[in-house]
């Protein structure tokens, strides 16, 4: 059992960058996740369909594509990278943080979606109640829709975790794969199967990443659980 | 001038197109489904914004298409309780009720949580979840949390009509405390003559949008032919009496009215208190000489003052019992048989048993008349 537990410092560090990068990503996605949900939700405007489009593109593109666009907007020459450098010193390529914005760019579909679908599901009159009490539109979002769409929150959030846990595709090709930095464990994972004796190596992580996965999930039907229990609705 | 209103608001092919005023304790929105009560309420509430018009409550503008006036819903301090209560599902029934206090500013709060919860019995549910609660429950905590917002105006979109009549028996009386014991005035939109002769003070009746009548409760319930077709069996006059004495060995109550005593099955109400009573036309026979021999206890003498043609074979009769009207429904051939016409001394025969609960409720304090 010893091969099992005995993890090479990079392994760790594969373990540790693959648990950071997508908890960032899953956390930075959020915000913009539900803004976008709303409006896809609730809005009526020209152009939703082309928004929606928009926002499932990393779901039906060849990851290698979306890496690729992303390497074109966010590269150090791209115009969006170029900007944020310059004027927020903040850098994407070959970083981790690249890591992390392309695995919320892959998670950021199906954490939409979920949410979405959950901000649908809100009684509106519910809402209209509320504001003849009171409370402003503001007020209204943060103390009756958003703890009404909390299932989904928490669904979207995990959704999001999990894909950037086991993206590989627009990670590698936009910011490489460089142990300590940029090395995920689905990197890490193809590194090994690329070298002579790595099966053991490649064998542990995929455990690891299994075990990650199930607890994940794990957590958030118990997180689920415990929020649709509070909220008892008929 | 509690509630003003005059707008014009088109909802695809139907429009809404009424005008009206209403300084009652609380003014009914009387017609059947589809003539717009539930827009005008919602109109007043701020849930719509109408085409054109304007709309005060209160002294407070709060809507005038032609300044460009529109105050948002949550700025009108105009309480709602709507016909599917919309308890907060995520909230207990504390939580709930005190929503609206937050939003409520300090030296504008007038409504208290321990009378409210006494008002309206809900102290044993306070921290239930709202999906735990009966139907008739729910709608006493949406009517105690829109009272706890403090408003100037409350308004109550057909507040019983989910509810089975076991449940509306249960939540009438409630609705009579909050009109007699707290000051806020209620607009109350109802399809069912029984609740809007036993609550309303007034009553804005209307139909196809637009208003056929307004005016105090007892002189529009007279007018029949403001009925829908399907409530017209309901349709009778509404007396306001008050208990003369408690008849308990045969159980049953005395009230005093204009037209003279009237017994009705035995009442909880003291001795002095006002009581509202409703007599459905179908209800009453008509006799041309004081009958001898007969069962029925409730004789009142009175003049025929009008007489209207009815639905197939009935006229519509209106009685003048000593000030106050009456009315009966009877058949064509008995009218004729019976030579009734115009200026005829007759007298008004009714059942005791006639007034079940639905008929007889709290009447309205005499202050209410000013």
């Amino acid at each position: 059992m010893n091969w099992l537990l005995d993890l090479a410092p990079d392994e760790w560090n594969a373990v540790r960058l693959s648990i950071k990068v997508a908890t960032v990503a899953m956390i930075a996605s959020l915000p913009p996740g539900i803004l976008i949900a709303l409006v896809l939700a609730r809005g009526q405007f020209w152009g939703k369909t082309l928004l929606n489009g928009l926002v499932h593109l990393p779901l039906i593109l060849p990851p290698v594509v979306t890496g690729y666009l992303l390497l074109l907007t966010f590269g150090k020459r791209g115009p969006a990278g170029a900007f944020l450098a310059e004027h927020f010193g903040i850098v994407f390529s070959f970083r981790w943080t690249g890591a992390a914005l392309a695995c919320g760019v892959m998670g950021f579909p199906l954490m939409v979606r979920a949410i979405r679908l959950s901000i649908e599901a809100v009684d509106r009159k519910i809402e209209a109640a509320a504001g003849t009490l009171g409370a402003n539109p503001l007020w209204v979002f943060g103390t009756i829709t958003l703890p009404l769409i909390l299932p989904g929150l928490i669904a979207g959030a995990i959704l999001s975790f999990a894909k950037a846990m086991g993206e590989f595709g627009a990670t590698i090709t936009f910011v490489s794969n460089i142990p300590n930095e940029t090395q995920t464990l689905p990197s890490a994972i193809y590194t090994f199967t690329q070298v002579p004796g790595g099966d053991a190596g490649a064998l542990r992580l995929t455990l690891i990443s299994i075990v990650i996965s199930m607890a994940a999930l794990v957590a958030s039907e118990v997180l689920a659980r415990r929020v649709g229990r509070r909220m008892d609705i008929e | 001038m509690t509630v003003q209103v005059d707008i014009s608001h088109r909802l695809g092919d139907f429009t809404v197109n009424a005008r009206f005023e209403s300084a009652g304790r609380l003014t009914a929105l009387f017609g059947p489904s589809g003539s717009g009560k539930t827009t005008l309420i919602n109109l007043i509430a701020g849930l719509i914004r109408p085409d054109k018009g304007r709309i005060a409550a209160e002294g407070r503008v709060l809507v005038d298409s032609d300044a460009g006036l529109f105050v948002p819903k949550h700025k009108r301090r105009i309480g709602m309780v709507f016909q599917d209560a919309r308890l907060f599902p995520h909230m207990s029934v504390a939580s709930n009720l005190r929503y609206g206090r937050w939003f409520t500013p300090a030296a504008e709060r007038y409504a208290d949580i321990n009378g409210v919860v006494e008002l309206l019995g809900i102290g044993h549910l306070l921290d239930r979840r709202p999906a735990k609660l009966s139907g008739g429950e729910k709608q006493r905590v949406a009517i105690g949390r829109a009272l706890l917002a403090s408003p100037k105006l409350l308004l109550m979109d057909e507040p019983l009509a989910s509810l089975d009549e076991g449940r509306k028996a249960e939540i009438l009386p409630y609705i009579e405390r909050l009109r007699d014991e707290t000051k806020i005035p209620i607009v109350y939109v109802s399809h069912s003559i029984a609740e809007v002769a036993r609550l309303a003070s007034d009553v804005v009746v209307l139909m196809q949008g637009k208003v056929a009548a307004s005016g105090p409760t007892g002189a529009i319930m007279q007018r029949l032919d403001l009925l829908p077709a399907e409530e017209r069996g309901e349709g009778g006059a509404v007396l306001d009496t008050a208990v003369l004495r408690h008849d308990e060995a045969f159980g049953m109550t005395v009230l005093g009215s204009l037209a003279g005593e009237i017994r009705v099955p035995l009442l909880a109400t003291p001795v002095g208190a006002p009581v509202r009573v409703r007599i459905r036309a179908r209800d009453v026979m008509i006799a041309t000489e004081q009958p001898v021999g007969l069962s029925a206890l409730n004789i009142l003498p009175g003049t025929i003052v009008a007489i209207e043609p009815g639905e197939g074979p009935t006229v519509e009769i209106g009685l003048d019992c000593n000030g106050a009207t009456v009315l009966a429904r009877i058949t064509e051939q008995s009218r004729q048989t019976l030579g009734l016409r115009l200026g005829r001394q007759v007298f008004a025969v009714v059942k005791t048993v006639s007034f079940d609960r639905a008929n007889t409720g709290a009447g309205l304090p005499a202050e209410a008349d000013e």
